[in-house]
């Protein structure tokens, strides 16, 4: 096994006890605690948290995902790219709200729980695959898809067999990023009581206790490194099938 | 048969191609050649309708372009470009089989072309099916490309500049295999270059375009020996004009009885390779060779009367 392997094998053990076990890590969070306070959250079990966690940035992702994509196929066709421009500041604007003020303005809107923070990591995830889809799509390279249009293939034929599967590397990029975006941004969404590992880390806050804020950014940190190196393989590996090696020439 | 029928293409206020007009037999290779600017791209752009026409109609077999769906008119039209636009994600048999796949042919059949179509280019199909483009040569790349045009046995195949991207020796490879391959299976091609000498070795015709008309279209031959104009003249070369008529005319026609010392050339070969051979090693003659067996000879004498009998 290589050096990265042993890494990653280890950082995912220690992933999933921290998850399962909380309870055997106290003595190395005992330190950080108040006096007489609890050393390890168990108002609820860390592993519901991490799934509802992670369940809500893979729905605001691939929301995110499908919107931005369908987005980046309409403006690079040739009639959609009067609607570049818009659709570029629309999803820019979405960047540019700070992910509490999107949660303080969807409450009143959508009431607490998981609904305005799965909006606001949905607006989060937006630019940067759609800004990723729209360069991929198009940056293609020009002989394969004029070979593509001369040989009778059709616009959907084109799309789905040529572009899309080309673009998808770079695509996929930009999921990656939104991904890692969202992991992190939902745990502010604990402020509206949606279900997250921010449930920790606020707690912690709270009641000024050192050892679940290290806790809680412990765990949604570590599933952030691990999913962004997955995806970064993935892609690799999708990169590798859509022929990067093409630079080789004459 | 393909018919040109006064074509032309105008953009904005200028004329691209300006009513060009000719006649592609069945079976044979047209070779339209011209400066970058020419139009000679456009032109060809047009028979499969990757450009729309401003003005008059190609027929193929007799049928008009104009009146069939684009995307069904491209199936029947093989499409080959410099570069070979290969797709980077697709394995050499998917690549080949992209044109019969959209046909929709059953499997077998295609896996049956696919195959056919390596061991005509000379890539054995069992070490090469699988490969993607990026792990071939730029010849073997460049071949894939023109067996993808061939593989659904197209009414015609449209070649632009597709040795373009090759360097020299590998180019003149690729030019006898596709002319070897053309004659086998009698394909009607239409081919764009900017490079005379490829048309005078490929063409049965030659098409040389200049500001979007065509200034001359005939056998190479004619080309050569009596261009139509200054133009056509600077494109053959004065300088070259006696060596590009010799390269087109085979010794066979030259032999005479006698014998002559030294390596002999054979038959098929070219009048120029035969001069080559006099100046190389100062013979007056040399022998000529069918099968092995010296047949006679061809002399230095008999290869000067021939260029001046033409010109």
């Amino acid at each position: 096994m290589t050096a990265g392997g042993v890494l990653r094998t280890a950082l995912s053990l220690l992933l999933v006890a921290l998850v399962l076990w909380p309870h055997a890590f106290a003595p190395v969070f005992a330190p950080f605690a108040p006096e007489r306070g609890p050393v390890i959250y168990d108002r609820v079990s860390l592993l519901s948290l991490s799934l509802s966690h992670l369940g809500l940035v893979a729905a605001a992702s691939s929301l995110a995902a499908l919107v931005a994509v369908t987005l980046a196929i309409l403006v690079t066709r040739p009639a959609g790219a009067a609607f570049r421009p818009l659709s570029r500041t629309l999803t820019n604007v979405g960047q540019t709200f700070p992910p509490v003020a999107v949660l303080a303005l969807a409450v009143p809107m959508l009431g607490f729980g998981a609904w305005p923070t799965l909006v606001a990591l949905f607006l989060y995830g937006l630019l940067p695959i759609f800004e990723n889809a729209m360069t991929a799509l198009s940056t293609l390279p020009p002989r394969t898809l004029e070979a593509a249009r001369g040989m009778g293939m059709g616009r959907f034929q084109r799309l789905w067999q040529v572009e899309l599967p080309l673009a998808a590397p770079v695509i996929l990029a930009g999921v990656r990023l939104s991904v890692v975006i969202g992991l992190g941004t939902a745990t502010i969404g604990s402020t509206v009581a949606a279900r997250t590992l921010g449930e920790v880390i606020i707690a912690g806050l709270l009641t000024n206790n050192t050892a679940f804020v290290l806790q809680g950014g412990l765990i949604v940190g570590l599933f952030a490194v691990l999913i962004y190196d997955a995806l970064v393989r993935l892609e690799a590996r999708i990169a590798r099938r859509a022929g990067a090696g093409s630079a080789r020439a004459g | 048969m393909i018919e040109i029928d006064r074509i032309t293409k105008v953009y904005d206020d200028t004329t691209v191609v300006d009513e060009v007009s000719m006649t592609v037999e069945t079976g044979t290779i047209t070779v339209i050649v011209g400066t970058s600017g020419s139009g000679k791209t456009t032109l060809l752009r047009m028979i499969n309708r990757l450009v729309e026409p401003s003005s008059g109609e190609v027929r193929i077999n007799g049928e008009v372009t104009r009146d069939i769906p684009t995307h069904l008119l491209r199936r029947r039209i093989g499409y080959a470009i410099q570069g070979h636009g290969l797709f980077p994600h697709h394995t050499v048999a998917r690549n080949i089989a992209a044109v019969p796949r959209l046909l929709g042919w059953p499997k077998d059949k295609i896996a049956r072309r696919v195959d056919e179509l390596l061991t005509l280019f000379g890539m054995e199909p069992a070490a090469f099916r699988d490969r993607y483009p990026a792990e071939l040569s730029g010849g073997q790349q460049q071949r894939v490309g023109v067996a993808r045009a061939l593989a659904s046995r197209p009414d015609l195949l449209l070649m632009d500049e597709p040795f373009g991207a090759l360097d020299p020796i590998i180019r003149g490879r690729a030019q006898e295999d596709l002319r070897a391959i053309q004659q086998k299976l009698g394909s009607t091609i239409v081919l764009v270059t900017h490079d005379m000498e490829e048309a005078i070795r490929l063409g049965d015709r030659v098409g040389v375009m200049d500001g979007g008309r065509l200034v001359q279209h005939g056998p190479p031959e004619e080309i050569v020996a009596r261009p139509a104009n200054a133009f056509v003249a600077e494109m053959v070369g004065d300088a070259e004009r006696p060596m590009r008529l010799l390269s087109l005319i085979p010794v066979r026609g030259l032999v005479e009885p006698g014998a002559a010392g030294g390596d002999p050339v054979p038959e098929g070969a070219s009048l120029r390779d035969a001069l080559s051979a006099c100046l190389w090693t100062g013979r007056d003659a040399v022998p000529v060779e069918r099968g092995g067996a010296v047949v006679g000879r061809i002399t230095l004498d008999a290869i000067r009367g021939r260029v001046e009998h033409r010109a």
